[in-house]
């Protein structure tokens, strides 16, 4: 019974093992050694893998969490009104923002009547793990469409983004809207 | 002696010197790139254009890190390990003859830095010394890892040199000379020793690998086992020195494998060249000949090196002392007596 077992082979690959003696030839190791070096001679002229990072990007997946972008409507203007979901629901406790009312004549630039003064995210603290794309409920946080890695450092300041850098620039938005009307 | 002769002799051993420097510094450069090659990737190509500068950019990096000394008590030893290293290494070169003759300002300029009789003799007691340099750096270090990657070192070497020698000797009672420059004259056309000798040079060959402490035989220093071996404790340019000598080793080693065995200097058409296209021309290609079969066994080193995995120690010694012995003394007895049967 258990021979029986032992002789199905699921993948295809299995090989019976032997113990028989080596034949001279196989001893003298130098065919294997031959065949050996032509597997990597082969190798020399294969193309090659490397992606040269920065001037070369791999593509991302589309479900890609990378860095952090604040979206915009398409009309410009930030989707962020600061209630503070999102640094709620971070379990790295990497988000801090700080409101602000929005005035008369700021219309352009704010969706809603309240907006986020101050938007920070400690990208050391980060994990990425998206929850707060998740909490959001005006869909002004994404790690999925910025498409890109948070870039290596001196300092650790540096790595506490802020508005600067988190929200979406304007010629995306507008080039959003351009497409959504095409469609 | 007149002094035309002596700045003669000097210019050829620094431009011989200069030369086994260079070809050492880039093949570091060429080791990585071969391995990165042979590993689908594509290797340092940010320091200049394909990465050409990479082996500046090493050294510059050695000579500016600190120089560190283990708590020893020998540091004279400590130092005058890489140096031995070192200078044997280049020692070797000043007999191998890297063409034959060119006619500049009405002399005959012989290609060589010395052409003594006992040329391979001289090659054999050299690369001998070597070991010291590994063996009194490794025990100078004051460090386990250190003595046991000097002393594995050192075995090595002793066993596969005799095995080295029987396989010459084989050579020798063919060519009759101990003269590289006698030897590589011998081998004009395609007469090249490697035909009429193929045992020999496989278990040089391999003898010659041995000897380098390359992999498959680079037991000296396998990191899984003994950390960096006897260079464990080194840092700053002396491990610069070892790891220098090492592939200046490498050079030298390509060197005399192509002129005991793949004819020199000597490239088919030679003599044609000679009649036709003068002496001069004809000469050069034979430097650029010589050159071309020494980078063909770097790279051929270079690329058993990343195929072949590391030896055991037992398998090591037996391969030396109970089959490449044997194997190469059966070797000159059947040189012998084709000897006495043709001759």
């Amino acid at each position: 019974m258990s021979t029986a077992i032992q002789s199905i082979s699921l993948s295809g690959k299995k090989k019976e093992v032997s113990k028989k003696e080596m034949t001279f030839l196989e001893r003298l190791y130098l065919i294997a050694i031959i065949k050996g070096l032509i597997i990597t001679i082969k190798h020399l002229f294969r193309k090659k893998i490397t992606v040269q990072y920065p001037e070369q990007v791999r593509q991302f997946s589309p479900v890609y969490r990378g860095r952090h972008m604040l979206k915009r409507d398409e009309q410009g203007r930030e989707n962020c009104t600061a209630c503070g979901l999102c640094a709620l629901s971070c379990p790295a406790e990497a988000i801090t923002m700080k409101a602000a009312e929005r005035k008369k004549g700021e219309e352009h630039l704010y969706r809603e009547e309240k907006y986020a003064e101050i938007y920070e995210i400690n990208m050391l603290r980060c994990i990425f793990c998206g929850l707060c794309e998740e909490a959001c409920p005006k869909d002004a946080i994404y790690l999925t469409i910025s498409k890109e890695l948070v870039p290596a450092n001196y300092d650790r300041e540096d790595f506490i983004f802020g508005k600067d850098k988190l929200v979406m620039p304007l010629e995306m938005a507008i080039k959003n809207a351009q497409l959504k009307n095409a469609n | 002696m007149d002094s035309a002769f002596i700045i003669e002799k000097s210019v050829v051993i620094v431009v011989v010197f200069a030369i086994t420097m260079i070809m050492a510094m880039y093949s570091t450069y060429a080791e990585r790139k071969v391995a990165a090659f042979l590993q689908d990737r594509i290797g340092p190509n940010r320091a200049g254009k394909f990465g050409l500068l990479q082996p500046l950019a090493d050294g510059l990096k050695l000579f500016s890190k600190e120089e560190f000394f283990p708590n020893t008590p020998n540091r004279f030893l400590f130092i005058i390990g890489p140096a031995i290293a070192m200078t044997t290494a280049l020692m070797t070169s000043a007999v191998i003859p890297w063409g034959d003759r060119l006619h500049v300002f009405g002399r005959d300029v012989i290609l060589q830095a010395t052409d003594i009789d006992v040329s391979l003799l001289y090659i054999f007691g050299v690369v001998s010394v070597g070991v010291y340099g590994i063996m009194i750096g490794g025990w100078a270090s004051n460090n386990k890892f250190s003595l046991m990657g000097a002393v594995r070192a050192a075995s090595q070497m002793v066993s596969y040199e005799i095995a080295m020698g029987l396989s010459m000797i084989a050579l020798l009672m063919m060519t009759g000379t101990l003269s590289l420059k006698e030897i590589s004259m011998q081998q004009s056309g395609l007469n090249w020793n490697v035909f009429y000798q193929p045992l020999s040079f496989l278990i040089f060959l391999i003898c010659a690998f041995a000897e380098l402490n390359r992999t498959p035989f680079d037991l000296a220093e396998c990191e899984s086992e003994l950390i960096g071996g006897y260079h464990t404790e080194y840092s700053s340019m002396k491990m610069g020195f070892y790891l220098f000598a090492e592939y200046a080793n490498m050079f030298i080693s390509a060197a005399i494998l192509s002129v005991l065995f793949f004819g020199g200097y000597n490239y088919p058409g030679m003599q044609w060249m000679i009649d036709n296209a003068g002496v001069n021309t004809a000469n050069v290609l034979g430097i650029i000949a010589l050159f071309i079969k020494i980078c063909g066994f770097i790279f051929f080193i270079m690329w058993v090196r990343w195929t072949i995995p590391r030896f055991r120690y037992d398998q090591l010694m037996n391969l030396g002392w109970r089959i490449l012995i044997p194997l190469s003394i059966i070797n000159i007895i059947i040189t012998g007596i084709c000897i006495l049967a043709f001759k």
